[in-house]
This record gives C-alpha cells, sequence and structure tokens, in this order.
C-alpha cells in the first residue's frame, strides 16, 4: 500500500509507511501493482488503507451506489439512441462509474470542474440536467449548460487542452484568495499531450490549487496504455513535484477518499495532486469504433469481474445498508430516467438557421453582420420564390 | 497637455502600465516579462510596480501561457499575454485555435474570453530564423479571433487600451522595427475605433493599402511617387480581421485603382482578401486590376537576403507604376 509523494509535498501525510518511486520497476504501466489504493475489493470485501480512511453512513452509501446505477442507465441509454440514429455520436463512460462519481461526489460547490467529453458522472454529481449533455452529440449545439451555473464547464473535445484551462482557472482561485479547488479530467492518452505536461509544470511553479484526475481506461481508441507511457502515469508527478496517487479507479469509496484528499490539500495551499484512477473502459471508444479489432474479449471479461456497481451492491447487501425495497425502487427510477432521456432527445429542437451568426463575437464583427444579412437575404429569397 | 513625442514600445508600455493601473483584473503573462521587461522592454518596469502577481514571467511554454490564460480569463481576469516572437507562436496556436477564438460561440455566449495576446512580428531587424515571421493571415482567418496591428506610437498606445477593454480575444501584432520610430501621442483625446482603417495620407491617383510596419514604406512611396506628380491615398488599416472594407471602398471609388501591401507571403495573404472583396465592390470604378506586393510564397530567408524579400520602396513603386500603366 503505497502513495507516492515527493519532496515537493514538504507536509508529513498521515502515513509513515511509504516506499519510494525507485522501489517500485516500472516494467510495465498496466500493472494494477500493490501501490494501488483499495477500500472496497472486487469481491465486496471493505478494506482499510493507511492513508486514506473514510467513513460513510448507509445513506451515503445507498447514494453513491444510485449516482453509479442512474449514470449507467443514462449512458446505456444515450449509447441506444445513437444506434437507433437520435445522436451522431456518444462516448459511453460504462465501467468508469466508479471513478466518476466517487471523484465528483468529493468536490464541494464552489470547486470548478474541467472535464473531457466522457465526464457523464461527474456532470450527473454537479447537478448538469443529462439531457443537457446529449444536445453536442445530437448536434444542436456545442454544450447545453452555462458552466458558471454548475461550476462544471463545457465538454472540451481537443485532447488535453482542458488542463491548461483548468490550471489557470486555479491560479485564478489562489489569486482571488478563495478556498476552493479545481479539478481536472482526462485520459491515458491525453498524458501524452504537451498540454498535460505543461499543465503540470504550471501548476507546480504557481503551486496551483489543482486536482489532475487521469482515467486510465486503458485504452486510448485503439492504443493501449504501453503506447503512451513506459512508467505508471501517477510516477508522472514525481518529476513535476508533486504527489502522484494510483486509485483503484472501480471503487468508488477509493476514489472519493483520495479525490477528497487531494482537494484538502489543494485548499490548504500545497498545490497539485495527480490521480491515476486505474480503471477500464468496458465500451467502445465512442460509437465509432469497434473494440473487438483491437483488444481481446478475455480482457473485458477479467474487467467485469471488478464492476464498479456490482462490488457496492455485494457490500451493501452483505451488511444489510440497502434491501430488496431500496433496489426495486431504483429499477423504477431508472427506466423513468431513460425514458426522460429518451423523449428529451427528440424532442430538441432544430436550432434556428440565424443562430450561426449569433455568437461569434461577443462584441460583434462588421463582417459577420455583413454575412448575416447577406444570408438573410438569400433565405428570404426562397419565401418570395414560395409566393 | 498630454501631447508627447515617443517610440512605439515606450506608447506600449505606458498603455500597459495604464491598463495595470485602471483595472484590477488585468495581468500580464509570458516568458521573460518581469525583471528583464520581455526582450523588446515593452513591459520594462511594470513587474517593479504592479508585481509579480500582475506581470507573471511564465515557463517556457507557449501553449501554456495562453492555455492559463483562458483559465483565468473564466476566472474573471484580463489577461495580456506576450509571444517573446512571431515563429515561437505555433506551439500555442492549438490553445488559441480551437480553444480561445471558439469558446464564446461553443457557450452560446456564457462564456467571455478578454484575452490580448501580443505578438512582435515581421522582418527587419536582421534576426534569425523564426524572428521574423507575419503570420496575420493564419489568425484572421479564423472566427472568433479579431487580429490588429498599429503602425504609429498613437494607434500603439489607444488600440492596446481598446484590446484590453473588448471581450473578444484579440491578437495584436506589433511591428517590431517600427518598436523605435517615434510620432505624437495625445493620451487624453481617443482616436477612432479599434477596427477602424484610417487615411494615413491623402491622394487622388491610386490608393495603397497597407498596415503595421509596411504603413510607413507606403508613405515613403507616396512621397516619393509626389516628386513625380503622382498623387497616391495610402489607407492604414489597422485591423486585419474584421477589415474595414467600406473604409477601402471609399478610397477607392476616388482614385479608382489600388495597391495593397504586407510582407507576408502574398498567395493566400490578406491582400487576396482585400483584391477579392474591392473587385466585388467596386468593379466598375477600378480601372487596373489590384495589385499584391509582398513575401515570396518562400520560408523567411536568412537575414542577409531579407531586403530580397520585404517589400521596399521599389516594389511598391513598381506596382504603382504597373497600376497606373493600364
Amino acid at each position: 500500500m503505497t502513495v507516492e509523494s515527493t519532496a515537493a509535498a514538504r507536509k508529513p501525510r498521515r502515513s509513515s509507511k511509504r516506499t519510494s518511486a525507485a522501489k517500485t520497476p516500472a516494467k510495465t504501466s498496466q500493472s494494477s501493482g500493490p501501490e494501488l489504493v483499495q477500500l472496497l475489493t472486487p469481491e465486496g470485501e471493505r478494506v482499510e488503507h493507511p492513508d486514506y480512511s473514510i467513513d460513510l453512513t448507509e445513506d451515503e452509501l445507498r447514494g453513491l451506489y444510485r449516482d453509479m446505477v442512474l449514470t449507467r442507465r443514462f449512458d446505456a441509454e444515450a449509447t441506444a439512441l445513437q444506434r437507433q440514429g437520435e445522436l451522431g455520436l456518444w462516448a459511453s463512460l460504462l465501467g468508469q462509474e466508479a471513478a466518476q462519481i466517487g471523484s465528483g461526489r468529493a468536490l464541494r460547490d464552489d470547486d470548478y470542474v474541467f472535464p473531457t467529453y466522457r465526464e457523464h458522472g461527474v456532470a450527473w454529481c454537479r447537478g448538469v440536467d443529462p439531457t443537457n449533455l446529449l444536445g453536442m452529440f445530437r448536434g444542436v449545439n456545442h454544450g447545453g449548460w452555462d458552466p458558471n451555473t454548475n461550476n462544471f464547464h463545457l465538454y472540451t473535445i481537443v485532447i488535453g487542452s482542458q488542463t491548461l484551462h483548468a490550471t489557470g482557472y486555479a491560479m485564478g482561485v489562489a489569486k482571488d484568495g478563495a478556498d476552493s479547488a479545481v479539478i481536472a479530467y482526462f485520459g491515458d492518452g491525453a498524458s501524452s499531450q504537451g498540454d498535460v505536461a505543461e499543465a503540470f509544470t504550471f501548476s507546480a511553479v504557481y503551486n496551483a490549487p489543482v486536482v489532475f484526475f487521469c482515467q486510465n481506461n486503458q485504452w486510448a481508441i485503439s492504443e493501449p496504455t504501453e503506447k503512451q507511457t513506459r512508467v505508471p502515469l501517477y510516477q508522472r508527478a514525481q518529476g513535476f513535484g508533486f504527489p502522484g496517487v494510483r486509485v483503484d479507479g472501480n471503487d468508488v469509496l477509493a476514489c472519493l477518499a483520495v479525490t477528497k484528499a487531494a482537494l484538502e490539500r489543494a485548499r490548504q495551499g500545497e498545490g497539485p495532486t495527480l490521480v491515476e484512477a486505474f480503471t477500464y473502459r468496458m465500451g467502445a471508444h465512442t460509437t465509432s469504433d469497434d473494440p473487438t479489432k483491437y483488444r481481446a474479449d478475455e480482457e473485458r471479461a477479467s474487467w467485469e469481474a471488478k464492476d464498479p456497481i456490482l462490488r457496492l451492491r455485494t457490500y451493501l447487501e452483505n451488511v444489510g445498508a440497502a434491501d430488496e425495497a431500496f433496489f426495486t425502487a431504483l429499477d423504477e427510477e431508472s427506466e423513468t430516467l431513460g425514458k426522460r432521456v429518451r423523449d428529451a432527445v427528440r424532442s430538441m429542437p432544430q436550432p434556428d438557421r440565424m443562430a450561426i451568426f449569433e455568437h461569434a463575437y461577443a462584441d460583434g464583427s462588421a463582417l459577420v453582420d455583413e454575412e448575416r444579412a447577406q444570408f438573410a437575404a438569400y433565405q428570404a429569397s426562397f419565401a418570395e420564390e414560395g409566393k | 497637455m498630454a501631447m508627447e513625442k515617443m517610440s512605439i514600445a515606450k506608447a506600449l508600455n505606458e498603455s500597459l502600465r495604464k491598463a495595470l493601473d485602471t483595472d484590477p483584473k488585468v495581468l500580464i503573462m509570458g516568458e521573460d516579462v518581469g525583471k528583464l521587461g520581455g526582450v523588446f522592454r515593452i513591459t520594462d518596469g511594470l513587474q517593479k510596480d504592479f508585481g509579480e502577481d500582475r506581470v507573471i514571467d511564465t515557463p517556457l511554454a507557449e501553449s501554456g501561457i495562453v492555455g492559463t490564460a483562458i483559465g483565468l480569463a473564466l476566472r474573471g481576469y484580463r489577461p495580456i499575454v506576450e509571444i517573446q516572437f512571431d515563429g515561437f507562436v505555433f506551439p500555442a496556436y492549438d490553445q488559441i485555435v480551437t480553444q480561445l477564438a471558439k469558446m464564446h460561440a461553443r457557450s452560446l455566449g456564457k462564456i467571455k474570453l478578454p484575452v490580448v495576446v501580443r505578438i512582435p512580428y515581421g522582418g527587419g531587424i536582421g534576426a534569425v530564423e523564426h524572428h521574423s515571421e507575419s503570420p496575420e493571415a493564419l489568425f484572421a482567418h479564423v472566427a472568433g479571433l479579431k487580429v490588429v496591428s498599429p503602425s504609429n506610437a498613437s494607434d500603439a498606445y489607444w488600440m492596446m487600451q481598446q484590446a484590453v477593454q473588448s471581450d473578444d480575444p484579440i491578437i495584436f501584432f506589433e511591428p517590431k522595427r517600427r518598436y523605435w520610430d517615434k510620432g505624437e501621442l495625445d493620451t487624453e483625446s481617443i482616436p477612432g475605433q479599434l477596427h477602424r482603417a484610417s487615411v494615413a495620407r491623402t491622394g487622388t491617383d491610386l490608393t495603397l493599402v497597407a498596415y503595421g510596419p509596411m504603413v510607413k514604406v507606403c508613405l515613403e512611396a507616396a512621397a516619393a511617387a509626389e516628386e513625380e506628380g503622382k498623387s497616391i491615398e495610402v489607407v492604414d488599416l489597422r485591423s486585419m480581421s474584421p477589415i474595414d472594407f467600406d473604409a477601402i471602398q471609399t478610397s477607392v471609388e476616388k482614385t479608382r485603382r489600388l495597391v495593397v501591401v504586407h510582407e507576408a507571403p502574398v498567395f493566400y495573404g490578406s491582400g487576396a482578401e482585400i483584391a477579392a472583396r474591392i473587385t466585388e465592390r467596386c468593379f466598375y470604378h477600378l480601372e487596373a486590376p489590384v495589385l499584391r506586393v509582398g513575401g515570396y510564397h518562400v520560408p523567411y530567408p536568412p537575414a542577409r537576403l531579407e531586403d530580397e524579400y520585404l517589400p521596399g520602396l521599389d516594389r511598391v513603386l513598381d506596382a504603382v507604376d504597373r497600376s497606373l500603366a493600364y
């Protein structure tokens, strides 16, 4: 049980039972290894960790379970809608519910989230209506929510760009003297991007209150993590001068505990942390690719045994924290959510055609005004012909 | 009072000082902008007076500079970032094009990104590779960005003030070889709008359109042509995106001839856009095709050859003669 830290993390942490990174052979980044923080085993057994303790009420445990189940249901509905031709594309989070709900529920309202395009579970935790996530995949907008309503930035499609936005935002938080924190989500593929390395550099140099939450779901479209790195990703942080920690990304309790600790560290002015949530994308990268072409069925099967939802259900049942009525009610709630999502997608209005000119510039532009007028005249010419 | 003669560099420095002084949300960021005051000293003395929290020396990472400036703008700050030289902007090009330019539209107007990206640009100072380029068309082509370049001290001062106050991202190209040219600056009376062109010299026989470093060349060409009895009007474009086509049209309807001059390669350059639009607008007024003078479609040459590459007085006058010969 190891948490990697560095000389830059000067404050002593809760445990002294740490070994150095140098003792961990870096022969493969795929190995989950003994350094993985885990509080709930794949068998649903509760275990303790010297650095990350967590004590949740039964109500809170059921809440996490509910979040994961509803997020998975939403995701399944969106995948189905894409197959039915209602969405142009969908990026499924199947398998990553614990990483997203665990980290998402660690956040305070005044924290700010910079997601990539797969953070449907985090959006759920932030209170963004899930139907708003679908507009960009249906092609009616580029993101249907106001980022400042829920402190949840728009999805960013260019890989890794948002880690710099998060860092800059966190620099601003520190300048303002606020004690909130910022979290940036990205994947194992993004860890290869220069922007992510630059975000690590800037955040370390300015001691920005930001948590880098990397969901290592093992695959960047068809490329395995070995094509991105020679060392376990969490160990990258050491070279930048801040701590990195690898958490079992299918363990919602561990993800919650580790993210809370990292956010707390940021709030206390101790700077960034890299959290690598070791998890698995059970579906395709998006509905456009076919994972059977690049990975073996046995691999997915081995990860299904680590399913984040099943293990929490087993634990809830074993400790008697949830009864049959709870699960039945949740099933019904899931179905209601599914129907709401279907109806919302199908009833999304076609955007007004003049909207393309509306927000190119905040202060307006003579060129856009001219082209808007030309377009309007062109459209009007059809109306006249029709008379 | 307030009328002073100063260099473009000093005018920019004064303007940045005023911006920092007026609005506590204004920040300056970049490589070497602090103690050194920037390699061209445009930020000279500002960190001393406003502190390291307002005038921020950054790591040597251009994408990081622009990317974090976006984050700071999202938090309510108004960053002015310095890219040290034109050829170094490309590591930040992704952040500028895919993020800075698009976030306002992407958010349906919910997000404003008042970020100014200052880029000393253009040749004529005998620099090494990547220190003399004119990439303005690459930015002007991107919707969501506004692109400007002053040619004199007064514009440098006031256009910077207006750029900082704009809620849109502004790419602010500074003509580095003119940094030390002095001009009159009235710091109290605000001249024209940021995206309006100005008539730098009036004339009746032909219009020269230029911006940034080429305005001076065009004014010299107009003066030389006058000795041969030709009356040349010079329009200083000031803004490359949007372009003040009305001002050019007004001038061309009077002179009936147009030559566009810029340092950047002619191919796909801003001259092509101006030629096309003005031909469309002024077809029956034109006595000659719109001509362009600019760089060649080659990598920017070594310094010993840059005078062959850059439009000078003779090449501009040659184009004037060709136009007048129609």
